[in-house]
This record gives C-alpha cells, sequence and structure tokens, in this order.
C-alpha cells in the first residue's frame, strides 16, 4: 500500500473519534470502583467504629495520605499516557504525599513513648494490610490497564507503573476504612509495602498491555 | 515552536473538529518530515533503507489512532517526534535478524536523492492481505481504489455504518500487524 492511499484511508476514518484517555479513566473506574467498595461492604466489612472514628486525626490522615498517592497516581497516568510528556509535576505531588507521610511520622514519634513505637508500627493487621490493599485494587487496575490502551505512552512500563499507583491509592482508601490501625507508622509501613507491591504489577502489566 | 509546526497545529486542530481536507494536508506534511526522520533512524543504526516506508505507515497509523493524546493547547511538535521515535526504535528491537552494517561502511553508498516512497512498491497490497476478508475488502477499497465511505457501501451492499466500523477497525488491525511482526 503506498503511503498516499494510507493517508486517503486514515481521512476517511476521522469521523470515527478515539476515545480520550480521561474518558476512558473515568469509565474504567465507574465500572471497577463499585466492584472494590462491594468487596469492602459484603465481604469485609467497614470497621465498626467508623463513625466514631471519623473524629480522630490518625484516622483521617490515613485517608489524607492514601487520597494524595490517589492524585498523584492519577496525574501521572494521565501525563504519562501523551507521547512526549513527562512526569514532570505529578512526581512533585508524590513527592508531597511522601512529606506528608514523613510529616505524620515524625509527629507521631514525637508525641508517642519509644516504648510504644514497636507495637504501633506492627499493630495487628499487618497481613490483612498487605492482603487487602492488593485484593480491592484488583479490579480497579485491572480496568485502568485496559482503559489505557487509549493512550499512548512513551514508557509502557512507567505508564502501568502510574496506573499501579492509582489502583492502589484507590485500594489503600477503601482498606482504610476497614483498617482499625491508625497510627502513621502503621500505614507507612504497610500500606506503603502494599502500594509499591501494586505499582510492581501495574509495571509488569502495562510493559505487556500498553504496548502500541 | 516553527512555523511548519504551527501550521501542523492549525491543521490538526481544524481536523480533530471534523475538516477532513485539513487532516489529509496535515497528514501529507507529517509523511514527509517522518520520512526524514525515519530515514535518518536508520542510518544512525546502519540499517538500509528498504523499509523506511513501513515505519513512516506506522507512524501515521499511530498518529491517525492516538490523535486524541494531543493537547490542542499544547505545541504539537514534541507530540509527532515522540510517536516516530517510538515507532522506530520498535523497528529497530524488532529488527534482530536484520544483519547490521556499521554505519561507516556504507555511508558511501546511502542513495543521496530526495526520500521516496517508491521504494517499497514491490509491498503494494502486501500488508494489507494480512487483514480479513472484510475488512481488507473495505480498507482496500477506500484506499487503494479511492472510493468514498459512500460508494464503498453501495458496492458491497451493507450500511455505511458498517463500512465506518471496519474501515477503523481494519486500521486498528494493520497497526497492530505493524506492531507485531518482523518488518
Amino acid at each position: 500500500m503506498k503511503t498516499e492511499n494510507l493517508i486517503q484511508a486514515l481521512s476517511a476514518d476521522l469521523a470515527t473519534r478515539p476515545t480520550p484517555v480521561p474518558r476512558a479513566i473515568a469509565q474504567a473506574l465507574i465500572v471497577s470502583v463499585p466492584i472494590a467498595l462491594g468487596l469492602l461492604f459484603y465481604v469485609w466489612q467497614v470497621r465498626p467504629d467508623f463513625w466514631i472514628v471519623l473524629s480522630s486525626t490518625r484516622f483521617l490522615f490515613k485517608f489524607v495520605f492514601t487520597v494524595s498517592v490517589l492524585g498523584a497516581g492519577l496525574w501521572l497516568v494521565l501525563r504519562l499516557t501523551r507521547p512526549g510528556t513527562q512526569a514532570g509535576p505529578a512526581m512533585t505531588a508524590l513527592f508531597v504525599a511522601g512529606g506528608l507521610m514523613l510529616t505524620a511520622v515524625v509527629t507521631e514519634l514525637a508525641v508517642m513513648p519509644s516504648s510504644a513505637w514497636m507495637s504501633l508500627l506492627v499493630g495487628d493487621m499487618a497481613g490483612p494490610c498487605l492482603l487487602l490493599i492488593p485484593v480491592f485494587s484488583a479490579a480497579p487496575l485491572v480496568a485502568l490497564l485496559y482503559a489505557l490502551k487509549a493512550g499512548a505512552p512513551d514508557d509502557p512500563k512507567l505508564a502501568g507503573a502510574a496506573a499501579g499507583l492509582l489502583a492502589g491509592g484507590i485500594g489503600a482508601t477503601i482498606y482504610a476504612s476497614h483498617c482499625h490501625n491508625d497510627s502513621p507508622l502503621f500505614v507507612a509501613t504497610w500500606y506503603i509495602i502494599a502500594l509499591a507491591a501494586v505499582t510492581v504489577i501495574g509495571r509488569t502489566l502495562g510493559g505487556r498491555m500498553l504496548r502500541w | 515552536m516553527d512555523a511548519r509546526e504551527q501550521e501542523w497545529a492549525n491543521l490538526m486542530r481544524a481536523a480533530l473538529k471534523g475538516n477532513e481536507t485539513a487532516y489529509r494536508s496535515v497528514l501529507q506534511s507529517l509523511t514527509l518530515f517522518l520520512r526524514t526522520e525515519v530515514r535518518r533512524g536508520f542510518a544512525r543504526y546502519g540499517r538500509g533503507t528498504a523499509d523506511v516506508e513501513d515505519v513512516v505507515q506506522d507512524a501515521l497509523l499511530a498518529i491517525h489512532l492516538k490523535r486524541q493524546t494531543w493537547r490542542t493547547d499544547e505545541p504539537i511538535g514534541p507530540w509527532v517526534r515522540a510517536i516516530a521515535r517510538n515507532k522506530l526504535i520498535d523497528t529497530m528491537r524488532r529488527g534482530g535478524k536484520r544483519i547490521n552494517v556499521p554505519i561507516d561502511d556504507i555511508i558511501e553508498t546511502l542513495p543521496a536523492d530526495p526520500p521516496s516512497e517508491h521504494l517499497n512498491e514491490r509491498d503494494a497490497g502486501e500488508i494489507l492481505a494480512k487483514l480479513n476478508g472484510r475488512q481488507r475488502d473495505i480498507v482496500q477499497s477506500i484506499s487503494i481504489n479511492g472510493a468514498s465511505i459512500r460508494e464503498t457501501a453501495a458496492k458491497f451492499a451493507i450500511s455505511e455504518g458498517a463500512v465506518r466500523v471496519a474501515l477503523h477497525r481494519g486500521l486498528a488491525a494493520l497497526s497492530k500487524i505493524y506492531r507485531d511482526e518482523d518488518l
């Protein structure tokens, strides 16, 4: 086929508009987040004292952290699926999430006696945390990766990792309302390990699924 | 941003609003740019020029299928170059079967004439043959025979909507063929 012929076919196809990535992401989340929420409500349950601990700073901070990770992940995904666009300011957003976490950890260490540090860090839900954050992230991650086929990432692995971070942020946000370990020492340890795992899974899958 | 990129951006903005003439015109201009870029890339990697047009077509398909990833308020040059680079690198990675010759050995023999698309006319029809029946017929009717959507619909006695769907899927399939196969 001559290139001139191809151009003929491409212009005839102009009326069929590709889905913009932000819309594809929105559709993916509309489908998949309810699945993750369903798992929370019907299988693992929101913690029984949810309404009481809403006044607890430690409990609320978990959401500040997970939502900031989620936001950074979303911004990274939106940038990294456009050709010629680097992570740039979206990477700063991820550092902000890390900075918030660091501040919370330092504050916790300052206000709690050192004898309590270890038990706060270990908590009693490390296992569920490591298991359930990936479980709650699974549907969003799969849906996101399919959605991101609408994009054109310079680096499919990196875009997949960003999708993993976004899905992990969603999973962690959902998990935070189930988990009764609220110390920043716990969150900084186990949540971050779980987030890293989901990010690595996203990176691997992205490398396979997001080539174009 | 140079004048050429400004021109691409203007044409592409019009195209994204549905202006087919503007679209054809920006694709033609991009083709010239891509041909130069790909030839330069091939020369850098010491690769013959026989498959240049395949990579150009691969990149054009990507530009077409991914046109919504260009944000109309941003410069178009970096976007186009990133797509060209991506396709070029993909080709080089896949090109394992080929014998790579150090550039110094062939630089004297590189053709000096302006890039031509007739280099691989031998391939005419080859890539289309890999599409499934209906998609191939419709892409061929519109690309090689130059028929309109309406004429193609009449010829195959199907609706214009069905032609549009088959054309779009056929182009997406072509892009996948370029991506998955050794050129």
